[in-house]
């Protein structure tokens, strides 16, 4: 039998990471209000699931739009032999426009720098295809997406070498850490072809600053570089601080029209900020037309459906509808995300702040039984299999501090997230019990141990005191030999 | 005082960015932008190029459009609430199991029940576009060869190639047989390919074919099937052209040929399908895989996540494909229309002194002009291909964009077109010929 490629037999699919593995253990056992109601809650998926209450009324006002019809007139043949790469016109007219209204309308974007590509996995991978060669490495903050490691790395060969960000700063990106991955690409004789942030970010759930922004663009500047920026939650910013894309920054600095200009790209899509991952719908923005150019012709590989364009051109094109529905949206998520937080506080669990996203990055280092990701394994596999909660461990994201976990929030009922909160703080409070008992029994251990030591040492001091040393200290040895054999007992019990 | 510091370029984008393989130079394409600018219309622009270079069926869209009105709930979120809600957030890469479920019945009605789809081995793509380049990628490593017979869809040259880094290899086939794969041609292109030091991973065939319009015979698949089994390497089988076989019974699937084999050594064949051809829906994107290997599925479905289809069209397909009286009548009148136009345009290409090669599927005829060539060449063929684009006001496909190594022969569809369009096109052939006829007269 002829074997398969190497790209079909390696792991660079990375589906044996915990992050997938995570959601085979929900599949298998996933949590339903009445028919489940012990299974395993998802809390490692990132969907937005508030406001799809929202679509279904328009939809019913504007039956057309899915009825594949104009003016009450049946399109259906003009868009089954709608194949051309370059979209929809009236749909990539309303998708920058929807761009552009998230961002403020601080900055404007033409419809035709806009290539359609069927999501935003689609739309990474045709960058890298695009930008890079095999071989070649692009930059990335940790803790990133999982996905990442496939969407980027899997068929094109490109590498991904991390710029490592940590807690001490909020996990913000610094010079030193970008100039450290870059030499480590560099060690390891490996071309740097470019940076690519998420912004706002997953896992974190943050907006990055201006000056995170700022640092950015100098770098790529200097090293001659690419800038790809995803920006698929850039809907999803439901407090302040406000978002602010690359795009906004470029142009503040008047550096609209040179030649970096034309090496920042943005990644966009409609499943986070709209809920429709279904739909497959991702977008690629750029400012350079020979990207643009060879992109487009690679979207052969994954298109927009034409039935599906038609549908979210009509949608997106009812400003009125969008503007409410963006409000409404971020409503819900700064209520799921407060519930979230303030859940956790309560059963001693800090989250980073986050203003953003579907998720939160939450902080259980304090619950490590040592400060390693094995230790980190342990307990996500406690709070998978006993707490029966997926979620996602921050190695899978690539996170270099042990501790840190993804917590999605926006794919449920404000009643599953008020279960799943409850489920973590017996299970806290169950890890406190058992630590506390654990403590006592040790602070117990100890205050044993320090008796016999003492009356030992007191012992011998009067024995040698009166000579027979030797014999004495032979005769308590067994004792102290014994209660050490005590203490590790007890340990070990523990 | 300033100094002037020369800029230096731009960073470089990647070799596949820049590289010709996308394959659009080729005449193919610029006889459709000749069209774009120019396009054919029966009441606006009469003197319009007629575009008879892109195979797409519209011959049976009536069809398709009045199942939508006796069923629109199908197209609507007339289901109710939760029905657009699940398909909004359905992202599984399994695919939805109804249209899976729809799309092995359908692939079973085309081939008359003689073969059997199971669901579970079939992975969605969005078009055969996709499908041929993530099986290649599954395939075969970069620099390793694919076999192809010629002539091919000019397409596979980006899609088997482009980013995979995969070459393609070509099958010769000549008009001495009616361009019939041989086995000798099989082994003379695998010998190509060991001297050019290519590890050939496997062998691609579009049955019925693109673009002869002809479908494989029994013997020539069982031998294709005995070659790749005795050089241990896999057999693609694209058949999207299927339901579009003028006669149900001269298709002839790689899926029956397993059947009758008892499915020995199936675990190296994999057929592509798609609905842009025989239904019709290119704009949909709806393609497929179906593997006989568990490994292959398995990977194709993990890379199907960067080429799914719309959860939307899945479930407006998967209502429309599990109606059996709809897809029965459906497949059996699309058949007819097809012949009906083949006998149409094969005529009126004879009154014009024009012959075809004899044709029983497809979207397409191929026809052979080499008798008015000026010379039996590539550059002979493009002069020829260019007189009947600007001045005859036709964009047809020459043979040489298909690979084919004889010259003359030319792609000419049918199907994309009224019947209308079609009698005005042969009218302009009709003229064409009996104005060279008189000139060489005149000679």
């Amino acid at each position: 039998m002829g074997l398969l490629s190497r790209r079909a037999t390696c792991n660079t699919h990375g589906q044996d990471s915990s992050y997938f593995q995570g959601w085979q253990e929900y599949k298998k056992n996933p949590y339903n209000e009445v028919n489940n109601p012990n299974g395993i809650i998802q809390m490692g998926l990132a969907e937005n699931q508030l406001c799809l209450d929202l679509l279904e009324p328009w939809l019913m006002k504007n039956p057309d739009a899915l009825g594949l019809k104009r003016d009450g007139i049946s399109i259906f043949k003009e868009l089954a032999l709608f194949q051309d790469y370059n979209g929809f016109p009236a749909f990539k007219r309303a998708l920058v426009d929807f761009m552009g209204e998230i961002r403020g309308n601080k900055v404007s974007f033409d419809p035709n720098h806009v290539v359609l590509t069927a999501g935003a996995t689609s739309a990474n991978e045709t960058l890298m295809f695009c930008l890079a060669d095999q071989g070649d490495a692009f930059l990335l903050p940790t803790p990133y997406y999982p996905g990442f490691d496939r969407d980027l790395r899997w068929r094109t060969g490109v590498e991904i070498v991390p710029i490592h960000c940590t807690s001490s700063n909020g996990f913000k990106v610094t010079l030193p850490a970008i100039e450290q991955a870059y030499r480590q690409a560099q060690k390891r004789k490996l071309r740097v072809k470019g940076v690519l942030i998420t912004n706002p970010s997953n896992p974190l759930g943050t907006t990055m600053a201006r000056d995170e922004l700022y640092l950015l663009i100098n770098f790529i500047e200097d090293k001659q570089i690419h800038l790809i920026s995803d920006e698929i939650y850039a809907g999803t910013v439901f407090t302040s601080p406000s978002f602010v894309s690359v795009m906004e920054v470029l142009k503040d600095r008047n550096l609209d029209q040179t030649q970096v200009w034309e090496r920042v790209h943005i990644v966009y899509s409609l499943s986070k900020d709209l809920g429709l991952p279904g739909f497959r719908v991702g977008a690629i923005y750029s400012n350079d037309p020979v990207v643009v150019s060879a992109a487009i012709k690679m979207s052969s590989f994954g298109l927009v459906s034409s039935q599906t364009q038609y549908l979210l051109s009509a949608m997106l094109f009812d400003k009125k509808f969008t503007k409410e529905y963006m409000s409404e949206n971020h409503k819900r998520l700064q209520k799921q995300q407060k519930d979230l937080v303030s859940g956790l506080e309560k059963a001693g669990i800090r989250c980073l702040d986050s203003n953003a996203g579907l998720f939160c990055w939450v902080d259980m280092r304090h619950l490590l039984k040592s400060n390693t990701f094995e230790a980190e394994m342990e307990l996500w596999q406690k709070i998978v299999y006993h707490v029966k909660i997926n979620i996602s461990p921050g190695s899978s994201c690539h996170c270099i501090e042990p501790g840190w976990f993804r917590v999605c929030f926006a794919n449920m009922l404000e009643s599953t997230l008020k279960l799943a909160i409850q489920r973590l703080k017996s299970f806290v409070s169950s890890i406190a019990m058992k630590s506390q008992s654990h403590q006592e029994l040790k602070s117990l251990r100890r205050k044993a141990r320090n008796n016999w030591v003492s009356r030992l040492s007191l012992q011998s001091f009067y024995d040698r005191e009166q000579d027979t040393t030797t014999e004495v200290s032979f005769s308590y040895r067994p004792h102290f030999m014994s209660l050490s054999n005590i203490a590790a007992t007890l340990d070990a019990a523990a | 005082m300033a100094i002037e510091i020369e800029k230096p370029s731009s960073v470089r984008l990647s070799k596949v960015a820049i590289s010709k393989t996308h394959g659009e130079d080729s005449p193919y394409f610029a006889g459709w932008k000749a069209y774009d600018e120019n396009p054919y219309d029966e009441i606006h622009n009469q003197s319009g190029v007629i575009q008879m270079g892109l195979a797409e069926n519209q011959v049976s869209f009536d069809l398709l459009e009045k199942y939508l009105e006796e069923h629109h709930e199908v197209s609507s979120s007339g289901k109710g609430a939760p029905g657009f809600r699940e398909n909004a957030l359905f992202q599984d890469y399994h695919g939805l199991k109804s249209f899976r479920q729809a799309m092995a019945n359908f692939m079973e009605q085309i081939r008359g029940g003689k073969a059997k789809f199971d669901p579970d081995r079939i992975v969605l793509t969005a078009g055969a576009t996709a499908a041929n380049e993530l099986l290649t990628f599954i395939l075969a490593d970069p620099g390793d060869a694919l076999l192809v017979p010629t002539p091919y869809y000019p397409g596979f040259d980006r899609d088997l190639r482009w980013r995979t880094g995969v070459k393609i290899v070509p099958i010769h086939c000549n008009s001495s047989n009616n361009f019939q794969i041989t086995p000798e041609a099989l082994e003379a292109a695998y010998q190509s390919a060991e001297s050019m030091d290519l590890k050939v991973r496997g062998i691609l065939i579009t049955n019925p074919s693109n673009p002869l319009g002809s479908t494989i015979q029994s013997s020539v698949l069982n031998d294709i099937l005995d070659f790749a089994v005795h050089k241990n390497i896999h057999l693609v089988s694209d058949e999207i052209y299927s339901g579009s076989t003028f006669s149900p019974s001269e298709f002839v699937s790689i899926a029956e040929i397993l059947r009758n084999r008892n499915y020995k050594d199936a675990e190296r064949v994999h057929i592509v399908y798609s609905l842009s051809k025989d239904l019709g829906l290119p704009g949909f994107r709806v393609g497929t895989i179906y593997s006989y290997n568990d490994d292959v599925v398995t990977t194709a479905r993990r890379m199907s996540s960067f080429t799914l289809i719309s959860s939307q069209t899945q479930h407006l397909l998967a209502c429309m494909l599990s109606n059996h009286e709809f897809t029965q009548n459906y497949i059996k009148t699309n058949r007819e229309r097809l012949n009906k136009r083949y006998d149409m345009i094969i005529q009126g290409l004879k009154k014009a002194g024009i012959e075809c090669l004899k044709g029983n599927a497809g979207l397409f005829c191929w026809m052979n002009l080499s008798p008015l060539l000026n010379e039996p060449t590539r550059q002979g063929e493009l002069e020829l291909w260019n007189i009947i684009l600007n001045q005859v006001k036709l964009n047809i496909s020459p043979g040489s964009s298909c690979h084919c190594s004889e010259p003359g022969w030319f792609r000419v569809c049918f199907a994309n077109m009224s019947e209308q369009t079609l009698r005005v096109a042969l009218q302009r052939i009709h003229k064409f010929m009996e104005q060279r006829k008189v000139c060489s007269v005149n000679q």
